[in-house]
């Protein structure tokens, strides 16, 4: 086992379980998170990766498992432990999830104000150097309204690192970005990682990229991890469901179709199913 | 906007509460920011005590000099017995005055009006007008008035 | 089915139970948590600003227009009994006691409690709310609590100027305008209205509709469904919710405080 190298995972799911109104979206999900490198979680759209990362940071509890992040059990913490447990955690959210109402280099100072009580000069220093980490110190002045996609993200990137957290989540942080934007970021998700040994993950449903800069991956479908490993040992996978998802055939053990009733009755041809579900 | 621009901004708006609330209580309320003045009490039995209500004005020739305190039936006489509040600074009402129910214009709040007497004494605390004048029903007078007598 | 119905009948009435319990969750959420006044007091500055002065201009104009209504009003139905003096009685009562408050909670829950649901349910949407969980701070304290304060410290200055404005434009219509003398005018209103009785009551009022319209604005905000959809029933329902438990509470208010039982 390399993934494992001397160190026990960071994150530890056992066995988890959780259910949004009726619909179970985690039926059992056990993963190990490794400390210090890319882990990628993959999957079609719906299948609750943004869950999983809103578990991880405690913003949802399970139903029933485990979940344990930097050795502590996360959905059995107090409110206070928690926040502070946060503190060691830095989450890019699709959205960027800038505050509109203030400025990049205020964005970014913001969680520095809200948990340190460092001199403004001090605050100013570190604030720029994450902006010049990610190559906005220029843009210290605009307003988030003012920021393209990609921008945005890059400024949320410099505030989720702003504290030097131990672990940072990325969701979906390649959707609509124009091919630069997201050569750029694919390169700060690297850089960020061997430079800060940051453990990162990153949920996205990016394969090609996902797999090019991740140490780890594991596909997760149906409320299941159905495939776990690195890029390689994935790509030659046996499981069909993990083909199919790789290289995006449009119908395999995830049917093309949704659940519909008998195609004959639909179009009023009684009794006869035609070529029903060809 | 710079933080002092709002909080200066705010500071008006909260001083324009306040002077509102100060209009409201002074110029609207007639609200006196003295303290209220020390009073003595006198009593008045009236066999009508009409539409007068608690904290409704008592004056002398126009000017008010007290208020009603409290209205209670007195059970042995069945008379209205009716507490007032006279201001301290008013001790000399000759112990003749009578004290009277009047209508502040023709649909106006009762109050009491005090007609002075002649006595050279003066009623003091806890002393009962001697003579008084009940409430002027509009509806009595006019029926009297209709019947000739 | 009629059993059917009955269900779905008694589905609604545990979920207005269940949405009452999670807004008083809510509430207990926002006001359990003490800031640092040295925080606490730079948000509540700027939310005082944003729902309360940004409120003046509209609060100050309706409220000329109604006392210069209740002016105009006043005085017809007045002098058919000859007693116009009682113009400025009447209308420093009705403005003290019930369309100062009244009216300026309504115009507050349109001008600012919809936009703070808006504002509140955009910061959700775009998932500013749990950015700043994720970055352990508390929304609830650092965003909520502070809006909280400040509508249940602007309404009663802003229904206190409504009242003010609407007297000084009844005056203008009664006295200016239509030749009341000014004397009658302001000393009928004094003899009549009380401050403990009218005065303070209608403050009373006033910051009681407050604090319900501005936690209804927060709880809706909160509480929306996350999408621009979700965004526009949310607002919708703070101005219809606030609107009829202003209108509600009004008249318990007004029973317990003015009705002689």
């Amino acid at each position: 086992m390399e993934t494992g190298m001397d160190t026990s995972p960071y994150i530890e799911l056992r066995d988890v379980v959780f259910t949004r109104g009726d619909r179970r979206i985690f039926d059992g999900v056990s993963l190990n998170i490794p400390r210090g490198k890319i882990t990628a979680i993959m999957g079609p759209s719906g299948t609750g990766k943004t869950t999983l990362l809103r578990l991880i940071g405690g913003q949802l509890r399970p139903d029933s498992g485990t979940i344990t992040v930097a050795g502590e059990n996360v959905p059995r913490l107090k409110r206070k432990a928690l926040y502070r447990l946060r503190e060691k955690m830095g989450m890019l959210f699709q959205s960027g999830a800038l505050f509109t109402d203030l400025s990049v280099f205020e964005n970014v100072a913001f969680p520095l104000r809200v948990h340190t009580s460092l001199p403004e000069d001090m605050i100013r220093d570190i604030v720029l150097m994450k902006l010049e980490a990610v190559g906005l110190r220029g843009a210290r002045e605009l307003m988030p309204a003012e920021l393209s996609g990609g921008m945005t993200r890059r400024v949320a990137l410099a505030r989720a690192i702003a504290l030097d957290p131990e672990l940072i989540m990325y969701d979906e942080p390649f959707t609509g970005q124009d091919p630069i934007a997201m050569g750029v970021l694919i390169k700060l998700i690297r850089d960020l990682n061997s430079s800060m040994g940051l453990t990162s993950v990153m949920v996205s449903h990016d394969v090609q990229e996902s797999l090019s800069i991740c140490h780890y991956a594991c596909i997760i479908a149906d409320g299941q991890v159905i495939g776990d490993g690195k890029p390689e040992e994935l790509k030659a996978h046996p499981s069909e469901r993990v083909q199919q998802f790789l290289h995006g055939h449009p119908d395999g053990p995830v049917p093309f179709h949704y659940p519909a009733a008998d195609a004959g009755r639909d179009w009023g041809i009684a009794g006869r199913a035609a070529d029903g579900n060809g | 906007m710079a933080q002092r621009t709002t909080e200066v901004i705010v500071g008006l708006f909260m001083i324009a509460g306040i002077a509102a609330l100060m209009f409201l209580a002074l110029q609207v309320s007639g609200l006196t920011p003295k303290a209220p003045e020390s009073s003595y009490t006198l009593y008045a039995n009236f066999n009508d005590a009409g539409g007068l209500t608690p904290r409704a004005k008592v004056s002398m020739a126009g000017v008010t000099v007290g208020e009603i305190r409290e209205i209670s039936l007195d059970k042995e006489t069945f008379q209205a017995r009716v507490v007032i509040d006279v201001n301290r600074s008013v001790d000399n009402i000759p112990a003749d005055s009578s004290a009277v129910i009047r209508t502040s214009g023709l649909l106006g709040e009762q109050y009491i009006d005090i007609s002075v007497g002649g006595d050279m004494e003066s009623l003091a605390d806890g002393d009962t007008f001697y003579s008084t004048q009940s409430a002027m029903n509009l509806e009595r007078m006019i029926s009297n008035f209709a019947s000739g007598q | 089915m009629v059993t059917d119905k009955l269900a779905a009948f008694g589905r609604l009435g545990l979920d207005i139970i269940a949405s009452l319990g999670r807004s008083g969750r809510f509430l207990a959420g926002v006001l359990g948590g003490v800031s640092k006044p040295s925080v606490a007091f730079p948000l509540l500055l700027k939310q005082l600003y944003s729902i309360g002065v940004l409120s003046l201009a509209i609060i100050v104009v309706s409220g000329l227009f109604i006392g210069m209504v209740l002016g105009l009003q006043g005085y017809t139905i007045l002098s058919d009994y000859g007693s116009e003096a009682a113009i400025g009685q009447m209308i420093a009562l009705t403005l003290v006691r019930e369309l100062g408050p009244v009216v300026t909670a309504l115009l507050f829950a349109g001008r600012a409690g919809s936009a703070l649901t808006a504002e509140i349910g955009l910061m959700k949407t775009t998932e500013q709310l749990s950015s700043m969980e994720m970055m352990g701070v508390d929304p609830l304290r650092r965003v909520i609590a502070p809006r909280l304060w400040a509508g249940f410290i602007a309404v009663p200055v802003l229904a206190a100027v409504f009242s003010v404005v609407g007297i000084w434009g009844g005056m203008l219509v009664g006295v200016e305008w239509l030749g009341v003398f000014e004397g009658s005018f302001w000393g009928n209103m004094q003899s009549s209205v009380s401050f403990t009785n009218d005065v303070l009551n209608g403050v009373i009022k006033s910051v009681v509709f407050g604090f319900v319209c501005t936690w209804i604005a927060v709880y809706q905000g909160y509480d929306c469904v996350p999408t621009s959809a979700g965004i526009s029933s949310a607002t919708t329902k703070t101005v219809v919710y606030s609107s009829l438990a202003v209108l509600g509470l009004d008249f318990v208010l007004t029973a317990v405080m003015f009705g002689d039982f």
